[in-house]
């Protein structure tokens, strides 16, 4: 979507969602590090240094505010998204010989930026995977939350237990997608140019 | 403070002494970690909204968390469905042996003398008396095998008997439109429930688990059995039961976990 003046590359409303996401997420992972930490899953804690809340209930409270910005906004951005015809227009087509034939000459070193408006099939892999994620992360999360009130939920997940691993690997995977995306911010800092001013 | 460690026993009999000098320090314990956790949060969370934090605005986040707190108790009681029935599983899924978790470790447990037992009732009831074990054990029992959720996230299954807690409360002559039903209990540990909860048909008056007399670990003489409820909703030891209009928090509540607490 480009404005009259052809030069937005990000309307006001993608930067402002796009930045309280980030917020949420933060404050989300941040806090949902300690809650693991109070009965870990695996072989390991998060160290304490990184977490958020000091202690579980913090933590909690922190993770049970944060969840309606994260909603909220989340929502908002999928309604202005689909609704804007964004969605369909910037990340569609994406096909897996696509992704694979733009991750190949990314690792060549060809994969062109040129035109910012222009997600490649990387990108666009990369973007709807995010989306799809977070809806993950709030439907396990959901179930976690009111595993009796959400049933057929639950029953999705696999059950309480499952629904707590779904919850973990899908928080993993956003941590790994946040940190695969602050490089490439790093290699195109154009791009954060672009998500803050919107050219 | 982890509610899962176990506390060691330092090997006194001076058992009451230690837990009012623990319940004492617990929330200066406490203190310093509640303060690290604003100035992480200051680093981590919104650092472009709480920049120039004074303690007094430090104080002001915690206000708020709270409130939300209480705004997600009041979401909670909305989303509770009282005809929604938690899952019951097979008794090859009982989990075993089922996980002691308390403030103390399982040797403080509180041992309780039948012989002597009275289950205090008051508050708006018509019928305010003491019960005795016996007299319980004779109502009308149920049972249940169900998932007992704690607020660290893990869970285990297990099979509990008693008194359906509507029935109990009918008997007693409750006032249902009471918004709270009050716990307490013989280690002084207390909480409190919605009535909609208290009124649910898997909410149990616990007098035996796994088809013998409720174990001193997990709660003798009775428990509150909710599997609607996280684990620290379900009081154990209980000695006496209020209904009441005024909310009367409880022990980890009163420290910042969600008063609904419900699953």
């Amino acid at each position: 979507m480009t404005s009259p003046d052809g030069g937005t590359i990000h309307p006001a409303w993608l930067r402002a969602t796009h930045w309280v996401d980030a917020l949420a997420v933060a404050v989300m992972v941040a806090s949902g590090w300690r809650i693991y930490n109070a009965s870990p899953l695996f072989d390991f804690e998060f160290p304490a240094a990184i977490t958020m809340g000091g202690w579980l209930a913090g933590a909690l409270q922190w993770h049970f505010a944060a969840m309606w910005l994260l909603a909220f906004n989340g929502t908002l951005y999928l309604v202005l998204n689909i609704a804007s015809g964004r969605l369909f227009g910037r990340f569609f087509p994406v096909s897996p010989h696509g992704v694979l034939r733009d991750v190949l000459s990314a690792l060549r070193g060809r994969l062109a930026h040129d035109d910012p408006r222009h997600y490649n099939q990387v990108q666009r892999a990369a973007y709807l995977f995010v989306m799809l994620d977070l809806v993950v992360l709030v439907l396990s999360g959901l179930v976690l939350w009111k595993s009796v009130q959400f049933g057929v939920l639950r029953e999705l997940m696999g059950g309480y237990e499952a629904a707590r691993r779904v919850h973990f690997f899908a928080m993993a995977l956003l941590v790994a997608f946040v940190g695969l995306h602050l490089v490439m911010v790093a290699l195109v800092p154009r791009s954060l140019r672009a998500m803050i001013l919107g050219r | 403070m982890n509610m899962r460690r176990h506390v060691a026993h330092p090997g006194l009999d001076t058992e009451s002494i230690l837990k009012e000098a623990r319940r004492l320090l617990a929330p200066r314990v406490e203190e310093p970690s509640r303060r690290a956790f604003l100035a992480r949060t200051l680093t981590l969370g919104g650092v472009a909204l709480l920049s120039g934090c004074s303690l007094s605005d430090n104080e002001s986040v915690e206000t708020a968390l709270s409130a939300i707190s209480r705004w997600n108790d009041r979401v909670q009681a909305w989303i509770f469905d009282p005809r929604v029935l938690a899952p019951t599983y097979p008794e090859s899924m009982i989990t075993r042996p089922f996980p002691f978790n308390a403030y103390y470790g399982v040797d403080e447990a509180p041992a309780v003398d039948e012989a002597g037992f009275r289950l205090e009732v008051t508050g708006r009831v018509a019928d305010r008396r003491d019960w005795r074990l016996d007299e319980l054990r004779a109502l009308p029992q149920t049972g249940q095998i169900t998932r007992h959720i704690c607020v660290e996230g893990w869970s285990a299954i297990g099979r509990w008997g008693g008194v359906r807690f509507s029935d109990f409360l009918a008997r007693v002559g409750a006032d249902t439109s009471a918004r709270y039903v009050g716990f307490k209990c013989v280690d002084d540990y207390y909480t409190s429930i919605d009535m909609p909860t208290a009124l649910h048909p898997q909410t149990l008056l616990a007098l035996t688990y796994d088809g013998r007399t409720l174990p001193r670990e997990y709660g003798f003489p009775m428990k509150l059995r909710m599997p609607t409820k996280l684990g620290y909703k379900n009081p154990k030891h209980v000695r006496a039961i209020f209904v009441t209009g005024t909310y009367p928090g409880g022990y980890w509540e009163d420290q910042g976990y969600n008063w609904f607490g419900g699953s």
